[in-house]
């Protein structure tokens, strides 16, 4: 760490990992509910359970993207960030904000919440991962507002690269097209169509800047390969994800009342999605093996490598799946629909963010080079068993998926929607012991922080 | 990468291609909010239509449902019950009065509101007026 401003990335990735633990128990509450029906019921009922699992997530995803922004861009600008006071005031807003919001939705009935923030003035609430009340909404553009003003300040201050750039144009595409939860129109097609503008432009759009930027970083520290070679990269890969993604949006509007010539424009585009995915796979790959040094951190090496093809399967493969139009017609809105959000969430965006904690973490702990190398094999043993578990869960949604796709879709005579939900429950149920075995990973994960020592430099 | 193939060119294709496709989707937008007027019925979105919409958010319904194949799924798609039920109101108002507030036991169980009869029927007339919107005949049968 060569900024003493770098260290206040320390907090949002101790948040975030705070996040990630209720993010997996909730989970598993839902996972559980999914096979016996009253579990917690009436206390927690499962839409509870769901916003808490989708929120936290996005939160601590949020809270990861922000801490590397504050660890990577005063490094890349070669100063100390702007301010580093105004980071940890907009931390514990932040974390205020969402605390608030999760004990919320345990305690307060979600109608009464509603009315008592106000939600009759600006409806922005019960809409499928923005839940959040309208006030929230508003503290977190504010947030988000802070966050751009002291980064963009350092960038603008500073060398810029193309790493920072990039980053910087992602997050602000991030704050924008928050800005299109603000709008509720009572017309649902409407509703739907620009919902998407912030779900989609997301996550198959700005997120994926965000994603390359921090990889590109990583690959720089951890192999020494030339600046140039992993820049240009960088900028292919992110080409490569906004030219399929930006029109990849209208596989979204195959069946919400738009009009027809989305299913032509949308399978077109969103099957070619994969391609960026496929290059970061091999942009990670070249470059570890074309490495100038042998960095001592080879946790980070591994993570890296891992979002690389993580997210290659999860958000390429089992997005292509069910992307083209007329198979779409039939997995619309069923397991398999829920199989590519696990994985393709968890090797994208998960994994780049235990990628930059993983990196950063130990460096800013004081460490010269990596933790310990019994620190990092038991780190190795949580990547191992998170990425496998998360490989299985996938798997066992997917057969859900195509028994519900058979049953209640496709054969002669269908079956209803709950008729199908109990002759499938066997996948449900490896999917809750496989979860289980996911949360194993996550506490070894959090053990890998309390091992002690050091690695030196290289 | 070979040496023609510089990082400014890379560049340019980032900042080229990103803006070109995104006015792209501009475009079709402006197209596909021309011709939602015969899709969506909006002639037919009453008060009671919007109320309905408003309840729907506010019980935070997406978070079990689907509603055209979107949301959660936990609990039967939507957006045709008003068929499924047999093309009524009073059905599907009936059924969520009757949810029992501490649910079936070992089953899934939609949560009691206690919504008032001009609410539900609300609810109940946005999911009839969604389930008149034209898209492109999803769901492919009546059990969604």
């Amino acid at each position: 760490m060569q900024y003493q401003s770098q260290s206040v990335a320390k907090l949002y990735f101790i948040a975030a990992i705070a996040l990630f633990v209720a993010q997996i128990l909730f989970g598993l509450i839902m996972g559980l509910q999914y096979v016996m029906g009253d579990f917690l019921f009436p206390e927690i009922p499962f839409n509870v359970a769901r916003m808490v699992h989708t929120n936290a997530l996005i939160v601590w995803l949020l809270m990861g993207f922000m801490g590397a922004a504050y660890y990577m861009v005063p490094e890349e600008a070669e100063r100390e960030l702007h301010s580093p006071k105004l980071a940890i005031a907009l931390f514990w807003i932040f974390l205020a904000a969402a605390g608030a919001t999760v004990l919320a939705y345990l305690t307060i009935n979600y109608a009464d919440l509603a009315r008592l923030t106000g939600n009759d003035l600006l409806p922005t609430m019960g809409r499928e991962f923005l839940e959040q009340p309208t006030i929230i909404k508003i503290g977190i553009v504010v947030v988000a507002l802070g966050f751009l003003f002291n980064i963009g300040m350092t960038i603008l201050k500073g060398r810029k690269t193309t790493i920072n750039l990039v980053m910087l144009v992602g997050l602000v595409g991030l704050a924008v097209f928050f800005l299109f939860s603000f709008y509720n129109p009572t017309n649902l097609v409407q509703d739907k169509y620009f919902w998407w503008w912030t779900v989609h432009l997301w996550v198959e759009g700005v997120w994926e800047l965000i994603l390359g930027s921090m990889l590109a970083y990583v690959l720089i520290k951890t192999t020494g390969v030339d600046r140039e070679v992993i820049e240009k990269w960088l900028y292919v890969i992110i080409a490569m994800a906004l030219i399929t993604g930006i029109l990849g949006t209208g596989h979204h509007f195959y069946w919400i009342g738009t009009p027809e010539y989305w299913q032509i424009v949308g399978s077109v585009f969103s099957a070619m999605e994969p391609i960026p995915f496929f290059m970061m796979t091999l942009f990670a790959f070249n470059m570890v093996n074309a490495r100038r040094r042998e960095h001592p951190n080879k946790a980070a090496v591994l993570w890296a490598l891992g979002t690389g093809v993580m997210a290659f399967l999860g958000a390429g493969v089992w997005g292509f799946l069910h992307t083209l139009s007329p198979v779409n017609y039939y997995t619309h809105g069923s397991q398999i629909t829920a199989a590519h959000g696990h994985m393709a969430f968890y090797g994208a965006y998960v994994m780049i963010v235990l990628t930059m904690i993983s990196y950063a973490m130990p460096l800013m702990r004081g460490r010269a080079g990596a933790n310990s190398n019994k620190a990092q094999v038991v780190e190795m043993w949580s990547f191992w068993l998170m990425t496998v578990s998360m490989v299985f869960i996938t798997l066992f949604l997917t057969g859900a998926g195509i028994l519900q796709v058979w049953l209640q879709r496709y054969s002669d005579s269908p079956l209803p929607f709950m008729e199908v939900q109990e002759k499938i429950a066997i996948f449900y149920w490896m999917r809750e012991y496989t979860g289980l075995v996911f949360l194993a990973g996550l506490v070894l994960y959090i053990i890998s922080f309390f091992v002690k020592g050091e690695e030196k430099a290289a | 990468m070979s040496g023609a193939f510089t990082k400014s060119t890379a560049r340019n294709i980032f900042y080229g291609g990103s803006v070109f496709f995104f006015l792209l989707l501009v475009v079709l937008t402006f197209d596909t909010m021309k011709s939602l007027p015969k899709r969506d019925h909006r002639e037919n979105i009453t008060p009671q239509v919007v109320l309905g919409k408003k309840l729907w958010e506010d019980h935070n319904c997406i978070g079990c449902h689907t509603l055209m194949g979107e949301g959660a799924y936990f609990a039967p798609e939507l957006a045709n019950v008003y068929d499924r039920f047999g093309q009524s109101t009073e059905a599907i108002v009936a059924f969520i009065q009757s949810r029992p507030a501490e649910g079936v036991p070992g089953r899934r169980s939609m949560p009691q509101f206690n919504m008032s009869t001009e609410e539900l029927e609300a609810v109940a007339a946005f999911l009839k007026w969604t389930s008149e919107i034209d898209d492109a005949n999803w769901p492919p049968n009546i059990q969604g």
